[in-house]
């Protein structure tokens, strides 16, 4: 750098670092301990009250026992959401952010610690419900296998392109309440095409936790994915 | 949302950056590179550094930023452009089986730290 004014000078330092590198590796560890223990770990990301709780909870009634499962469930504050995941059964660790200084999102620390809340060898999948928020969830890479985005019939139909970073990340999308359509004027065939704009080819799942209709082609997806990371541990 | 964490971290970074030599330097300006796509208001991001930059190296720093916009290339046909609207498919074959190139970055590029020219390190390189 050039000096300036009068006996002053300054001097460049090249750093050309990413900010969240720190999250990053933790993120990495995380997914390797994960791996070790052929857990497979999915991260539900949504708006605040899109349905990731009641989703998960009807998901958790179909498919447990079979699959063994555990949930780390992030909220600002609260244990609400954590209190109705346990009815399922399934082992429930709820993180309160406002600890961390009321996050709006889980950072991989954060899920690192709650982990060890877990006997990662008595599962095969833990799901993160994340905090409400499409935005900076899209940010932090926790450790997970795949990502899933819930959007409710109730948002605006311009959710997709309004937040394309949240859509371009996840591998698949929840269109839940389709149970409110028939009292809505949602126009749901354009909400399907800015998913798809954002993100070609991303599975969509239409769906309504409240009734159930839907809950099947998620789940078998669901189960597709957990199949294969079970199948790599054994090899 | 989470601009006071990403100030946190470039002070963080910042100041394990500044060489040996120069401790009780002081930091005046922070060069960072941050994508269109990385959720980062910079009045806010600036509001925050302001915030918890005091009694630090970096207090009273600039926060210069490089906002860097979304570029694409094919995987099909390996064209190349800027994403300027919310459409990730390709301009020239309509594939969606895009690369995102650059527009998610949040890097701190480095730092320039003030030299005072002081009978001490007058004579030094
Ligand atoms: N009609 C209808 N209501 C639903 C459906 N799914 C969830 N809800 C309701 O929507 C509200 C929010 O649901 P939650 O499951 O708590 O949503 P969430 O995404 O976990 O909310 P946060 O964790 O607070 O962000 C509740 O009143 C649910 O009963 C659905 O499929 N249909
Ligand atoms: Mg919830
Ligand atoms: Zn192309």
């Amino acid at each position: 750098m050039k000096p300036v004014e009068g006996n002053k000078s300054t001097r460049e330092v090249k750093v050309v670092t990413r900010v969240l590198a720190v999250n990053e590796r933790m993120a990495e560890q995380n997914r390797r301990r994960f791996a070790e223990k052929g857990v497979f770990v999915i991260n539900v990301m949504s708006s605040p009250g899109s349905g990731k709780t009641t989703t998960l909870q009807k998901t958790l009634e179909r498919i447990m026992p079979g699959i063994r499962a555990a949930v780390i469930v992030g909220d600002v504050s609260t244990t609400h959401d954590a209190d109705r995941l346990a009815v399922t059964g399934a082992p429930v660790v709820q993180v309160n952010t406002d600890a961390f200084g009321g996050d709006c999102h889980l950072a991989a620390h954060v899920i690192e610690k709650a982990a060890d809340a877990i006997d990662l060898d008595a599962i095969d999948l833990l799901i993160i419900e994340n905090v409400g928020n499409l935005v900076c969830p899209a940010e932090f890479d926790i450790g997970e296998d795949a990502r899933v985005v819930v959007l409710s019939v109730t948002e605006g139909e311009d959710k997709p392109v309004k937040y394309p970073t949240m859509f371009r990340l996840c591998d698949a999308a929840l269109l839940n309440k389709i149970d409110l359509l028939p009292h809505l004027d949602y126009d749901k065939a354009q909400a399907v095409g800015y998913i798809q704009q954002v993100h070609p080819g991303m599975p969509i799942f239409e769906i309504s936790a409240r009734s159930g209709e839907g809950l099947e082609a998620w789940i078998n997806w669901l189960r597709e994915k957990i199949r294969v990371k079970l199948a790599a541990r054994s090899k | 949302m989470h601009e006071m964490g990403i100030a946190l971290q470039i002070i963080d970074i910042a100041t394990a950056s500044i060489p040996p030599d120069m401790r009780s330097a002081r930091v005046e300006r922070v060069n960072l590179k941050i994508g269109k796509l990385a959720a980062v208001v910079a009045d806010s991001l600036r509001f925050c550094f302001d915030i918890v930059s005091k009694d630090t190296p970096l207090a009273g720093a600039e926060l210069a930023i490089e906002e860097t916009p979304v570029v694409a290339r094919c995987k099909d046909c390996d064209a190349r452009w800027t994403i300027v609207e919310p459409v990730f498919t390709c301009t020239a074959c309509q594939s969606g089986a895009l690369e995102i190139l650059s527009g998610r970055e949040l890097d701190i590029v480095s730092i320039e730290i003030a030299q005072e020219e002081s009978h001490e390190t007058g004579g030094g390189q």
